[in-house]
């Protein structure tokens, strides 16, 4: 007998929708509708809510590893995280797929169910890759502190590589899409919603490495190559508006600082 | 003399280097230092040229004590000279790594006063960077020929990639441009670079702690459209390159005027060859991913590639017996053959055909670009539905893939301009 199609009104959360996952198979119905804590509750399918519940969720997720094989359950904790529209539906997708064919499941590239999961994902990591390079930080008063405004929530993948690459700094990166931020410290680290967050003016010694990295910029471009459509190809106009390369100093500077040239002798000996 | 203005100078005399690459090695950051390095590389950003950007790349200096006809660092050109000291250089690096501007550093030399003198120097800079600093990113050095192959060795134990240009394609034009720089004073470090990997590869498999001398390999660059060796020639040596001396990456870099030396192209009206550097570099990939040889890409009767296509249809248009190839069935060689297949698609089709026949529908999922690929694919047997093209309309169908398809759209105006 086909399963009822409801309506699953969840907390947004991947243990949230673990528990939906949970329900569906428990209660025989198949949800074709997800819907956040926020959006508006009116459906022409029934609508459940599910309240999450940690020990159902891990039961889920414990299943994952040995039902979809290890990169399949890497499909489906990576796809949380994109931005692709529905995505709590094409998970499930997957999942009922992958819970009735076990691990072959990620081989069938040409099924849509599973051609739409792993294109999200390939986007997830291509802009996560992308900002392992374009992330620009500034040293404010001995903290690293950065913004970026990803589609995808990149911050879980981003996280090794930068606590990795620098150990003994403090660090701050700020998601501006979807207020949170990675704070990091020497042998500690978390990934933490925030409000209100904005990067404060820049000292004298870090506008005198902007200027510097500007210069080298500009310079090593050269002229007779110039190719603005291969530029923009390999690193789209997005990304430049948090890019240190393309800002001026004028709207970072502290205001007792703009005024002055920054003293660049002053660095080395 | 201000560090900004040093830095304009030596990146300025840098820019001319073709290799920016952050790529073979996996390093993970330890707990005191700074930087880690990966496998896959690091662009962080890209310059108005299109350019990546993903190492410091200055010069130690630009004083030059030789006089390379085709160098804008030459010793005879009227130009800004600086030179960086050693500290300067390490705190520059490790405030650029900090702000994640760079992945780590190119460091190159003209030659101030002898090869020795300006190694040493290089030297010190990296000694004081991965001891003082501890930093742990990638560094990429240049050997500087005629230097003393000791001196040459200890750069290769700070550094992780080496490099050394071979500047022009053949032996004469060497001797005509660099009259400094012989072909065996290029070549002979490089063998010796190479036999130093290969022995510190085998020291490591029986020693964890063995000195890492270049893990990351080396690489050499060469100028392109300045002399008149054919491509078939330059292909050539690129694959006895990758060959013999086991390097990594062979870069090209198109001629740019920056002399008036009557040996060279008229800097009036020169060209640089950018599309043929493309081209050359796309046969570049097709020997170091696709399993093509050079003498299968290029030949006596057509010694230069076909600026028009690119050299993976060239060959599949002069080699039609091999097509169509059977996307069920084939195996991975043949398949990297197609024009419109590469390896990540090529890879994919084997694991998805393992779950089912493909369609063309399918195939499209995949990634293979059927644009190109369809005229050289059936699948389970079938050709593209509605798919008629005879071999001479082979040929106007891919070139028409290549071209600018329309004119570019343009505001309408009132007024007649000219009128």
């Amino acid at each position: 007998m086909a399963w009822t199609q409801v309506c699953h009104q969840y907390d947004g959360t991947f243990a949230g929708f673990l528990t939906c996952v949970f329900e569906s198979y428990v209660n025989h119905e198949e949800p074709v509708e997800f819907r956040g804590p926020e959006d508006p509750c009116c459906s022409l399918y029934p609508l459940r809510t599910i309240a999450t519940h940690p020990e159902r969720a891990k039961r889920v997720y414990r299943s994952l590893g040995p039902r979809l094989g290890p990169e399949g359950r890497e499909w489906v904790i990576r796809g949380f995280l994109t931005c692709l529209p529905q995505r709590e539906l094409y998970l499930w997708r997957f999942l009922r797929m992958g819970f009735c064919r076990g691990p072959a499941v990620i081989r069938e590239l040409t099924d849509p169910r599973v051609d739409k999961l792993r294109k999200a994902v390939l986007f997830l990591n291509r802009e996560a890759h992308l900002y392992t390079g374009f992330t620009r930080f500034s040293d404010l008063h001995g903290v690293l502190a950065g913004e970026i405004q990803p589609k995808n929530r990149v911050l879980p993948l981003l996280r090794p590589h930068f606590c990795g690459r620098y150990p003994q700094e403090k660090l701050v990166l700020h998601d501006s899409t979807h207020g949170e931020a990675l704070f990091h410290q020497p042998g500690k680290w978390a990934i933490l919603p925030v409000e209100g967050f904005t990067l404060g003016p820049a000292g004298a010694e870090e506008l005198a490495f902007r200027q510097m990295w500007r210069a080298f910029y500009d310079t090593i471009a050269i002229e007779g190559r110039r190719n603005e459509k291969c530029r923009m190809t390999q690193m789209p106009k997005r990304y430049w508006a948090a890019m240190t390369e393309f800002q001026k100093d004028w709207d970072t500077a502290l205001p007792q600082v703009a005024g002055q040239k920054p003293p660049i002798s002053s660095i080395g000996d | 003399m201000e560090l900004l203005d040093k830095l304009n100078i030596l990146a300025d005399a840098a820019k001319y280097d073709a290799s920016c690459a952050s790529s073979g090695l996996d390093r993970a950051g330890r707990p005191g230092g700074i930087g880690s390095a990966s496998m896959a590389g690091c662009c962080h950003t890209f310059s108005a040229d299109g350019r990546c950007v993903s190492l410091l790349k200055v010069l130690l200096t630009n004083f030059c004590a030789y006089d390379c006809a085709y160098c804008v660092n030459r010793r005879s050109n009227d130009l800004p000279r600086a030179a960086f000291t050693p500290r300067e250089l390490c705190e520059l690096t490790i405030g650029f790594y900090r702000r994640n501007y760079i992945e780590g550093l190119f460091l190159s030399s003209a030659v101030l006063r002898n090869p020795d003198y300006t190694t040493e120097l290089m030297i010190q800079t990296l000694v004081l960077l991965r001891t003082e600093y501890r930093f742990g990113g990638y560094v990429h050095a240049k050997a500087i020929p005629g230097a003393d192959p000791l001196l040459t060795r200890r750069l290769g134990l700070l550094a992780d990639r080496l490099s050394v240009n071979i500047e022009l394609p053949s032996a004469p034009s060497l001797a005509l441009l660099a009259p400094d720089k012989g072909r065996e004073a290029v070549l002979a470090p490089m063998a010796r670079i190479r036999e130093e990997i290969s022995q510190s590869r085998r020291e490591l498999a029986l020693y964890r702690h063995a000195p890492r001398f270049a893990p990351a390999g080396q690489s050499t660059q060469m100028i392109v459209g300045a002399t008149p060796e054919n491509d078939r020639h330059i292909l050539s040596l690129t694959q006895g390159l990758y060959d013999k001396y086991k390097l990594k990456r062979v870069y090209y870099s198109a001629y740019m005027p920056v002399s008036s030396s009557p040996l060279l192209p008229a800097p009036r009206d020169f060209q640089p060859p950018l599309l043929r550097e493309h081209r050359l570099y796309q046969a570049d990939w097709l020997l170091r991913f696709y399993h093509f040889r050079a003498e299968e890409l290029l030949d006596e009767s057509q010694p230069d590639l076909d600026p028009r296509l690119d050299p993976k249809c060239c060959w599949a248009l002069r080699h039609l017996e091999f097509f169509p190839v059977e996307v069920n069935r084939a195996d991975y060689e043949a398949l990297l053959r197609v024009p419109g297949i590469g390896m990540i698609s090529a890879r994919r089709i084997l694991t998805a055909r393992r779950a089912g026949p493909l369609t063309f529908e399918g195939l499209k999922r995949l990634g293979v670009v059927l644009k190109r690929a369809q005229y050289f694919l059936t699948c389970s047997g079938r050709c593209l539905e509605g798919l008629r093209v005879n071999e001479d309309g082979l040929l106007r169908h891919l070139l028409a893939l290549e071209a600018p398809a329309e004119p570019v759209p343009e505001q309408l105006s009132l007024f007649d301009p000219a009128g």
